[in-house]
């Protein structure tokens, strides 16, 4: 496995290339503690209003959640086999699972869109339009739940769509440079990055969409 | 820094395991499991995150400081969650 040449300020590449991973880290840290306090937020009211939460999340659109979680764990894979091309020194193999990698949180997104019209259409979106008398429960407190709802899983959109333009930028660097080794870490830490954000919604999925399920 | 990497075959298992937790779950919120099901939902969830770490993200081969670090962040999270919650849940 090669290695990006070696800046003036380390030992050898080995250190380099952990430093580029504990960089990353620490990065996610923060990132952890940034849902960490949406989360935080969402158990407590769901704490005080299990019946208000639960009656809302039923008119989530679970299934379409489900297919989106599925989107993403396979992106995650491609993802994975697209860092170990770059480590094996395999350019078109990489370009072409980070290209299927981008492909799936694109759709990721478009699937989300789609969700946020079905919401909109069944009068779900607090504030903008939203109707109190579908749902079985005290409608400031539904109201709330939809409040997390969007919040949490648009700033996981965002986040997103951030990854898939970081994507989208370093396939182009790769596909310009030839070889992944130049690169290395930088995809590794893309990576990190990406499983990070299907880490978020692996746990956003069971909070918000399967209290409302059985 | 170690330089052990997993194989093609362990990410796909790693992704077959992934898939079928995820139909575990959805399978686990259909049935009638009361207090238990957030308890269920979120363990299963917790094993589908572990999976990512450890091979996805590489946890399982790196080394000491590595680990620290993403260890990190689930150290802190449970404090800002344990704590706020040890508030709320302990009001009569």
């Amino acid at each position: 496995m090669a290695d990006p040449p070696v800046a003036e300020h380390f030992d050898d590449a080995a250190q380099q290339r952990e430093s580029a991973g504990l960089g990353m880290w620490a990065f996610l840290t923060s990132e952890v503690l940034f849902f960490g306090g949406l989360f935080t937020g969402y158990v407590v009211y769901r704490y005080w209003y299990p019946h208000d939460f639960v009656e809302a999340s039923k008119h989530l659109y679970m299934w379409v959640a489900s297919a989106n979680t599925a989107v993403l764990l396979a992106s995650s894979l491609l993802m994975a086999l697209a860092v170990q091309a770059a480590e094996h020194g395999r350019q078109r193999r990489c370009l072409r699972l980070l290209a299927g990698t981008a492909m799936l949180g694109l759709t990721f997104l478009i699937i989300k869109c789609l969700e946020y019209y079905l919401d909109y259409r069944e009068e779900m979106w607090p504030a903008v339009a939203f109707d109190p008398s579908k749902v079985d429960a005290h409608p400031s407190r539904v109201e709330l739940f939809l409040s997390f709802y969007f919040i949490m899983t648009g700033i996981h959109f965002v986040h997103v769509t951030v990854g898939v333009g970081v994507i989208g930028v370093v396939a182009w660097m790769l596909r310009r440079r030839g070889d992944p080794a130049s690169m290395r870490n930088t995809i590794d830490n893309v990576g990190l990055y990406w499983h990070f954000v299907d880490v978020v919604w692996i746990f956003l999925f069971p909070l918000l969409y399967l209290p409302g399920a059985s | 820094m170690s330089e052990h990497r997993p194989t093609a075959k362990v990410y796909y298992a790693t992704g077959v395991a992934l898939f079928l937790l995820l139909a575990a779950t959805i399978v686990a919120s259909k049935l009638s499991l009361g207090t238990a099901a957030p308890i269920v939902a979120l363990g299963i969830a917790a094993a589908k995150a572990a999976l990512v770490a450890l091979f996805f993200m590489h946890l399982r081969y790196s080394n000491g400081i590595s680990r620290l670090f993403a260890f990190a962040g689930l150290f802190w999270l449970v404090i800002l969650m344990g704590i706020t919650l040890a508030d709320y849940l302990t009001r009569t």
